[in-house]
């Protein structure tokens, strides 16, 4: 396994507020190698975005970085100062948000808004930036972008739109791409090129992504590995294929029989009872332990973290090997 | 007379986005019409459900909205029970037939007051219909129609910002559910909701469309959701139903080049790795729809007649479908 070009060590961010402060993130740990896809897939309010927002440097206070590591080749960046954070961010970490329309300045053109992109970021004159431009509008798929390169975004449709905000990401050549639900807004047949789109710019230039998202579908096509999260934890991550086909973590597994197949007909989805817990009133133990099919008196009292289970890893009590006891409750469950 | 409970005939809806009268005048801009809904026609038999999808655009949430009267159609009509549905809402009958229309919205943020607590939100249809008036009798008939969406009477205190999202889209089913409608349509219903909630109010929806006989048309971009509640499957595209099918058909064999196209982009969770090539172009500006067949651009079987004819909604192998490909055996 080569270095990881990012690494996220016992994350912590915390909103402080009058009553008292919230965790949103509570322990969180990853990495990303080189050319790599991890997918980052949870429901609403289990801590994705913020776990990227946290990365690019752009929490919304009162929100804070209140423990854990950011490594970044190797260096830290979450104590960087704003100054310093936004040579970082362009240059070495390119991002894409889930709206396009937004993350575009409708009073400038496209052209204009990549080329001073560049030019903050790389040591090239006008002409340069300019042909650079036209060369990333051209690599993400934008017929006719010598002429495209001059027209406002919203002359642009939402699916070329969103080529454009790939395009601008990739402007200063970063090592680290985050995604944050870039397919979200798009139409399915649009989704599917955009997707074909990121991986393989990933694979040409050998950039790390971490792909946000909460649609499983996309997670399975696209990533290599996968990071399941729930209320501010990681419950599982591991190889995006066994996380899918033998999830470890009860919460896992029941997210992937809620999902609706496409090719199989069922009377009666799976559902999982209950909601997620807000923040104020995150359970004892493991966060999961009110929903789940599989409680028992540990979950109730003690927190898991990441264990070993088979493929993946998982925070769950029912995969402690120290324990006898509960070890053959595994193999019961695995049989069952 | 048909023996279908809801039959709809050659619907359209023309919406006027003409510039303002001045710009007109000054910068000589014509009248410009755009074509939402253009002649639509399909049926669905009591108890059934039949599930609109397509992409942005397409004219699915603007057939929901003529369905239940919130617009009038430009052209065509809908039968309910073989009554004229849109000349009856503009008679004083017309209030008994809304009773039997009741609608859920996709949204369920922004399709409940927040100044209200859920006992005003359920209990206004039954006092506006005049079916209850305030009182024991209309607290008790809420607490049962929270009780069939699986959730407490205790609740119908509380305010929406007091539930989660699919607490609130079972309060706007309960809500729609007031005045015991026969038919219910339903604009993307889960859209908005995380999945593993998702599965709780699709179960719900189809346990109470089996209890109370319900007929749904179900609006919906997401295929495996429509594979899970539809019986009938129509694809829009531009305005116009391409495909109607029965659902086991329409997702064994599609037969439109633009059904097969959906299909095959919807990102599969066994296909892990999987490399595809997507289908190219986007959906065309609808205020200026290509000649022929409007999906003609976008098609890999297009010819010469394609772009110039337009194809009508047939019965060919089984199923409806508007494609000179499929009439001709080209495909």
């Amino acid at each position: 396994m080569s270095t990881p070009l990012l690494e996220v060590r016992n994350l912590v961010v915390e909103f402080p507020s009058r009553h008292g402060t919230l965790r949103a993130l509570d322990d969180i740990s990853f990495s990303i190698a080189p050319g790599e896809i991890l997918g980052v897939v949870g429901e609403s309010g289990a801590g994705k975005s913020l776990t990227g927002a946290a990365i690019i440097g752009l929490l919304e206070p009162p929100g804070r970085v209140a423990g854990g590591q950011i490594l970044l080749d190797g260096q830290r960046i979450d104590q960087l100062s704003n100054d310093q954070m936004r040579h970082i961010r362009g240059r070495k970490i390119g991002a894409i948000f889930q709206d396009p329309l937004t993350s575009l300045n409708p009073l400038y053109t496209v052209g204009r808004q990549l080329t001073e992109t560049i030019q903050a970021h790389l040591p090239v004159n006008a002409a340069e930036a300019r042909r650079r431009a036209i060369g990333l509008l051209q690599d993400t798929g934008i017929p006719a972008a010598e002429q495209r390169i001059d027209h406002f975004p919203h002359q642009f449709s939402g699916g070329m739109r969103q080529r454009v905000v790939i395009a601008l990401a990739l402007a200063a050549e970063p090592k680290l791409i985050v995604a944050d639900e870039p397919t979200t807004a798009l139409d399915v047949s649009i989704q599917a090129q955009i997707i074909q789109l990121l991986k393989r710019i990933c694979k040409e230039r050998g950039a790390a992504v971490m792909l946000i998202t909460h649609d499983m579908g996309v997670i399975a096509e696209t990533c290599d590995r996968v990071a399941v999260l729930y209320a501010g934890r990681v419950a599982e991550m591991g190889p995006v294929h066994e996380v899918i086909h033998q999830p470890a973590h009860p919460y896992t597994v029941g997210l992937m029989a809620a999902i609706p197949d496409i090719e199989v007909d069922r009377e009666r989805l799976n559902q999982i009872d209950g909601a997620m817990p807000r923040l104020n009133a995150i359970p004892r133990g493991c966060a999961y332990n009110p929903r789940c099919p599989r409680v028992f008196d540990r979950c109730l009292q003690e927190r898991p973290d990441l264990i070993d289970a088979g493929a993946t890893r998982a925070a769950c009590w029912l995969h402690d090997a120290h324990d006898p006891h509960e070890k053959t409750a595994v193999v019961q469950g695995a049989r069952a | 007379m048909s023996s279908a409970l809801v039959e709809v005939r050659d619907l359209a809806k023309t919406f006027d986005v003409s510039p303002p009268w001045l710009n007109r005048v000054l910068e000589r801009k014509p009248r410009q019409l755009l074509n939402a809904v253009d002649g639509v026609s399909f049926e669905i038999q009591r108890g059934k459900t039949l599930a609109l999808v397509g992409e942005s655009g397409c004219g699915k949430s603007t057939v929901a909205r003529l369905m239940v009267g919130l617009y009038a159609p430009t052209r065509g009509d809908m039968l309910f029970d073989n009554r004229e549905a849109h000349a009856e809402f503009k008679t004083p009958a017309g209030r008994t037939l809304r009773r039997r229309i009741q609608m859920i919205f996709q949204d369920p943020y922004a399709s409940l007051n927040p100044r209200w607590i859920v006992e005003d939100i359920i209990g206004e249809p039954l006092r506006e219909h005049g079916i209850l008036q305030a009182g024991p009798a209309l607290k008790q008939r809420v607490g049962e129609l929270l009780q069939s969406v699986g959730l407490s009477p205790l609740d119908m205190s509380k305010y929406p910002h007091q539930f989660s999202g699919g607490q609130r889209q079972r309060i706007s089913i309960a809500r729609a559910l007031a005045t015991q409608p026969e038919f219910l349509v339903c604009d993307e219903p889960t859209s908005a909701l995380d999945v593993s909630v998702q599965a709780q109010v699709l179960n719900i929806m189809k346990d109470l469309q089996r209890q109370q006989k319900l007929t749904y048309l179900f609006i919906s971009h997401n295929l495996a959701v429509v594979r899970h509640v539809a019986d009938e499957v129509g694809v829009m595209y531009l305005g116009r139903l391409v495909e109607v099918a029965d659902k086991n058909k329409l997702f064994a064999e599609p037969q439109h080049p633009y059904t097969r196209m959906l299909l095959d982009a919807i990102p599969q969770m066994k296909h892990t790795g999987r490399q595809r090539t997507p289908v190219q172009g986007e959906v065309p500006n609808p205020l200026n729809p290509p000649t022929g067949c409007t999906f003609h651009p976008r098609c890999p079987h297009a010819n010469a007649r394609c772009k110039t004819e337009r194809p009508p909604l047939q019965m060919l192998r089984g199923v409806k479908v508007a494609c000179h490909a499929v009439e001709e055996g080209r495909i």
